[in-house]
């Protein structure tokens, strides 16, 4: 009969060094995966809007007429000047000149594009008239 | 301004760069489209320069000056013949500024919230080598493709032995450099890195041929946005990489609708060579045979007394500016109770839809002008299918004779029609130099000069 308490004891002190070793276990794992996951979430969580506004893109391109492609290149020429973004940043916040003459080069030259295309692609469109109008 | 008000601005934004593509689905719009772009982008502008700790206006208020003056110059001197490679200008701007502001993210890393120099997280350098990559290609490539268009380089392809190896190193060799400027964020690689994508991104377009720019553009349209993208990731910026995705999204449709066009695949038309080679052996089919040649006064007659006209304008009418007076001969037909259509073939001109926006500059009405699907099942009805300065693109050859270069791309079945007249300079071929069969049939007229002078000739014909 004691031997089967003494087995038994042992056996619970067994599992409670096995269950603390798991703690352990459990506890360097996510410390490990902390900086995966630091890094890797916010990367996922861009991945999953670039990936669903491509999708977008995908459908409502495929709804322009190809009367007005030309237009669309000059609009999405405009819409992708929205990088002078970067550029502002870069001049408005940064402390080091160079960055700040870097983002100041952006902001030009995505200013070029941005009221360029917009124009071109405002008069490519005004000349669009239907019958008789 | 607080950090939620600025993500919801750009939030907005983004949808309204959504609209302003979603306009373009017709031209009536299409207009308020733009609007929404425009307001985008000044969304965009304003509540990044509200951020906090912003500064820096003056400069930024010149730098915008000084790019907003140039560029409001150049889209309203612009002519419309020019499109092709103005859009190719502006590629290039947007590939050069991603270039920038990755340099302006590796030197002052801690203004975009990425970690300081030196210690810049892992993540963001590989964002950034990216953005900086397909920035550095999409400058040095709408360089090239620019300078093609313009007229600069010659538009025949330039190809060398082992291209494709060169290329293929080119690549290896950037792919492990980005693996180490990941790795130790050295300045001078990042500067080589960006030196390399530069060269790649030149050796790529160089043995394009000048048939195949409007394929190019759009390949070009299409990195400016994975740039944009590219560069969204590295700063983290959401709206960013939406107009980024849009844009790539776009220029990606656009090519591969081009590359439908000519029957060619992407790979391709990136392998290049198209456009130069073939012309040598072409020649082969054409012989002895005769064709019927006429003058202006009996293209008059025919068209006068038929009843429907469909016109076929290629890119040669662009070239010899003849569509004013093509515009003007349509009319005195109309008035003559026929009936005038045009038909577009989706490579007719320089870059995606140029040929409608040449059209719609000489007041052609949009609703008469027709894309290749509408319009083939008409020339079997029509009386006469006016070609002026298109060629390839009416080849009967493309669906009857496979060993033709040209074999299997959709062409305008002008052929159908009871007569064919055929603007021409002179006998040579196309683009692709493939001898066109339809000149050598027997309802075929070959009108021979310069597509403006013939067609003033007919509108003097038709008018007394």
């Amino acid at each position: 009969m004691s031997d089967i308490a003494q087995r038994a004891g042992e056996i619970a002190r067994e599992a409670a060094a096995l269950a603390e070793r798991a703690q352990a276990l459990a506890l360097e794992a996510a410390a490990a995966a902390q900086p995966v996951a630091e890094v890797a979430e916010p990367f996922l969580f861009l991945l999953t809007i670039f990936l669903l506004a491509c999708f977008v893109g995908y459908y409502v391109v495929w709804n322009v007429t190809p009367a007005l492609h030309s237009p669309l290149m000059g609009v999405t020429n405009a819409i992708s000047s929205v990088i002078v973004v970067g550029g502002l940043l870069a001049v408005g916040l940064a402390e080091d000149t160079i960055a700040q003459v870097f983002g100041f080069l952006a902001v030009l030259l995505a200013s070029v594009n941005i009221f360029g295309g917009f124009l071109v692609t405002h008069r490519m469109l005004s000349m669009f008239r239907k019958k008789g109008s | 301004m607080g950090a939620a008000v600025t993500t919801l601005a750009y939030l907005v934004a983004s949808v309204c760069f959504i609209l302003a593509l979603r306009g373009l689905s017709h031209p009536e719009t299409s207009r308020a489209g733009v609007v929404y772009g425009m307001v985008g982008m000044g969304l965009a502008v304003l509540a990044t320069l509200a951020r906090p700790g912003m500064g820096g206006y003056a400069w930024i208020l010149l730098a915008v000056v000084i790019g907003g003056t140039i560029g409001t110059i150049i889209a309203r001197r612009i002519q419309m013949t020019a499109l092709p490679q103005l859009v190719a200008a502006f590629h290039s701007l947007v590939g050069m500024a991603a270039v920038f502001v990755a340099a302006a993210a590796l030197y002052s890393p801690q203004s975009f919230g990425i970690g300081t120099v030196g210690a810049i997280r892992t993540a963001s350098l590989i964002e950034m080598s990216l953005g900086l990559v397909i920035g550095a290609i999409t400058f040095s490539g709408s360089v090239i493709a620019f300078a093609k268009l313009q007229g600069i380089m010659s538009g025949a392809p330039i190809t060398f032995p082992q291209q494709h190896m060169l290329n293929l190193v080119l690549a290896i060799v950037i792919l492990v450099l980005t693996v180490i400027f990941v790795a130790t964020e050295s300045h001078a690689l990042f500067w080589l890195l960006a030196i390399l994508a530069f060269a790649i991104g030149f050796l790529i377009i160089i043995p394009i041929g000048g048939a195949d720019m409007p394929v190019v553009i759009s390949m070009l349209n299409s990195y400016s946005g994975w740039a944009a993208a590219g560069i969204g990731f590295t700063v983290g910026n959401l709206m960013l990489i939406i107009a980024g995705a849009l844009v790539g999204a776009a220029g990606a449709i656009l090519s591969y609708i081009m590359c439908k066009g000519m029957n060619r695949s992407i790979i391709n038309v990136l392998l290049g060579g198209f456009g130069g080679e073939t012309a040598g052996a072409a020649a082969t089919a054409g012989g002895e045979r005769s064709v019927r040649a006429g003058a202006a006064e009996d293209a008059a007659f025919i068209m006068k007394n038929a009843s429907k006209v469909i016109v076929v304008p290629g890119y040669g009418m662009a070239v010899a500016q003849a569509q004013h007076t093509l515009r003007e001969m349509a009319d005195l037909l109309k008035k003559e109770g026929v009936e005038v259509k045009y038909a577009i073939h989706p490579v007719a001109g320089r870059m995606p839809g140029h040929m409608n926006v040449l059209l719609a500059e000489a007041s052609v009405p949009y609703d008469e002008v027709f894309e290749l699907e509408e319009i083939n099942n008409d020339f079997a009805t029509a009386d006469v299918a006016y070609v002026i300065g298109a060629n390839d693109v009416t080849n009967p050859a493309a669906k009857t004779d496979p060993a033709s270069p040209i074999y299997g791309m959709p062409i305008l079945e002008v052929d159908k029609a009871k007569t064919v007249l055929f603007v021409k300079r002179s006998m040579g071929s196309g683009y692709a130099g493939v001898d066109n069969e339809l000149f050598f049939r027997p309802n075929t007229m070959m009108l021979f000069g310069d597509a403006k002078k013939m067609t003033e000739e007919i509108v003097q014909a038709l008018s007394h």
